[in-house]
């Protein structure tokens, strides 16, 4: 095409080199190195959206720590923790319950506002009208959720903190161990809500979360388990989760500590590979 | 091919299972050309749109937009273009002017620019005093423009439209037809679909009229026009019960004779003349009418009277 049609602007205001500059930059297939944008969107929309509905998950796992922890403590008494020491029961399903904190932050968003951004509001297929590619509108998204998660999280760690259940030092690095966790089921739990089409296939997502949340080694240890359910809880994400806190609660580490850890890098890895490819497929068809 | 075209087709094919929804077109854009795609529902409209905005990849073909594969460099196809779709799908948890902002930040564009942009592109739709409004608070022609707004936010080279103005009424089409021409005038190549004649012949330079997936007819209004249809049209209604038995009657009048069941169309050089044959044969219809062919008339006799579903 001609020098003269290149420069020609199509609005009044004449034409803008700044266009230009972000047609040249370095694009990949599926990737414009644009996150940021699909971030900024997610925050800007969050501004608007009732604050009652985004803090609402929060509450769960911090009444249940009190019911439990300190109404049931008080019957339960001391138990044993992870290094083998003697714990209060708050303080042992406390960490635990941090792990489903930061997972129900981050599988709220990647779930359910996932999957009316893909099948109402038609966002996605918007975004990828632009120069976005999938990479970019899953890695945004899949941060929003972790931001989620990560607000829980700290909120929930304030909340021990006020309780008096950080006991160590160590307790600080549950905050990214929960930054890790968010990670993994927002990343998977937005892959598989893309395969999600009416909301009775939803209501699967729930159908699994609530075992998982009730019997990974939450309340209780794994020990009172046969030995084939106990393979079954362990291959479940939340269950490392929540061994990792509880260990990093107590500052206690084993060989299991980077196994915990590995499963939710293979988790992030896969999830986000899913998400990426089924964007792709669904909206580039 | 034409080193001038800013998009070039060749064989461009797309199956759907067994089922071709694009069966083979050709077809070049030269920049600053307005390029209308016509056809009834389930033509390959749209799905010819999809590939060319690199959001539906082809079955076989070539396919080249701004020397580029939309397949292969989709994000840097679509920062070239501006998009259009059938339906609206404005950001509804966003304000009307922060969907610019938003949108714009999607091509990776910055805040200094847009936020001037924007407002720039609110006068130009006619919604400056909609700026901090919902979306869906606006009525569907302001949501039209708001996304044919959205669409000029990285000053797009091509801007490719999908049936804009379905579902708008008069005043709207014809606010949106302004617009568009001014685009046009400023050298922006448009890429159109439409099953309105009127704003073929209106918005387009060039045209191809699609059915069932092919390039039925291609060229100006004017000139498919002329190859397909004659200068004039007649139009004569005797009543539903007796147009088709008349119709046999008339055979021999004007170029070519169309029973419908509510009239009969006599395709001729003079309409005038043609009616006046009519008279002279002793038949005297309720009503007569002599008009131009329209585009509508080629679209209709290249792609049938047959309702499509």
């Amino acid at each position: 095409m001609s020098e003269v049609a290149a420069g020609q602007g199509n609005t009044p205001g004449g034409p803008h080199s700044v266009t230009e500059a972000a047609r040249q930059r370095k694009f990949g297939a599926l990737y414009s190195r644009n996150v940021q944008a699909v971030v900024a969107r997610g925050l800007m929309a969050a501004k608007s959206s009732t604050w009652l509905i985004l803090v609402s998950g929060f509450f769960e796992p911090v009444l249940y720590l009190i019911a439990m922890g300190v109404g049931l403590g008080t019957i339960v008494g001391d138990v044993e923790g992870p290094g083998g020491q003697m714990i209060s029961y708050a303080a042992y399903i406390a960490p635990a319950l941090l792990a489903v904190s930061a997972m129900n932050g981050a599988v709220y968003d990647s779930t359910w506002n996932v999957f009316f951004k893909m099948n109402f509001a038609k966002l996605y297929q918007g975004m990828l009208y632009t120069s976005l590619g999938p990479l970019d509108v899953a890695m945004g998204e899949i941060f929003l959720a972790l931001l989620r998660g990560l607000l829980y999280a700290t909120g929930f760690t304030a909340v021990m903190g006020v309780m008096g259940l950080l006991t160590t030092f160590w307790a600080v690095l549950m905050i990214p161990a929960s930054l890790l966790i968010a990670f993994g089921f927002a990343s998977l739990g937005m892959g598989i809500t893309s395969f999600m089409k009416t909301f009775q296939q939803m209501d699967w997502i729930n159908f699994f979360m609530l075992p998982m949340f009730l019997f990974s080694a939450t309340f209780y240890p794994l020990s009172v388990y046969p030995e084939s359910i106990q393979w079954l809880i362990q291959a479940m994400p939340l269950w490392h989760g929540v061994e990792l806190l509880r260990q990093i609660s107590v500052g206690a580490f084993s060989p299991a500590t980077g196994l915990h850890i590995g499963y939710y890098l293979v988790m992030i890895v896969v999830g986000v590979a899913l998400t990426t490819g089924r964007l792709r497929k669904l909206f580039l068809k | 091919m034409n080193p001038d075209a800013v998009i070039s087709a060749e064989q461009l094919r797309k199956n759907y299972g067994d089922v071709a929804a694009v069966d083979g077109i050709s077809f070049e854009v030269p920049a600053g050309e307005s390029f209308g795609l016509l056809g009834p529902n389930g033509a390959g409209k749209s799905t010819t749109m999809k590939m060319i905005g690199g959001v539906s990849q082809r079955t076989s073909g070539k396919l080249s937009i701004m020397g580029l594969d939309p397949d292969v460099n989709g994000p840097e196809v679509r920062a070239h273009l501006g998009v259009v779709p059938q339906q609206d799908n404005l950001d509804e948890e966003l304000k009307v002017r922060e969907n610019l902002i938003v949108y714009g930040r999607y091509f990776g564009l910055p805040l200094s620019y847009l936020r001037p942009k924007a407002d720039e592109l609110l006068e130009f739709a006619q919604l400056t005093d909609k700026a901090k409004s919902r979306v869906d608070a606006l009525s569907g022609g302001m949501k039209r423009r708001l996304t044919i707004a959205r669409s000029l936010i990285n000053e797009p080279k091509i801007l490719l439209l999908d049936e804009p103005t379905t579902g708008l009424d008069p005043q709207a089409r014809h606010i949106l037809w302004d617009r568009l021409f001014r685009l046009k005038e400023q050298g922006v190549t448009l890429i159109l679909t439409t099953h309105y004649m009127d704003e073929a012949e209106q918005l387009c330079d060039r045209l191809i009229v699609v059915d069932k997936g092919r390039i039925m007819a291609e060229g100006s209004p004017a000139s498919l026009i002329r190859e397909h249809s004659t200068r004039e049209v007649l139009e004569l209604r005797f009543g539903s019960e007796r147009n088709a038995t008349i119709g046999a009657e008339l055979q021999g009048v004007g170029e070519r004779l169309e029973t419908l069941p509510d009239r009969v169309l006599i395709y001729a050089e003079d309409g005038e003349t043609a009616l006046e044959q009519v008279s002279a044969r002793g038949l005297h219809p309720l009503t007569s009418l002599v008009r131009r062919s329209s585009l509508e008339d080629v679209f209709l006799r290249l792609t049938g009277r047959s309702l499509v579903d």
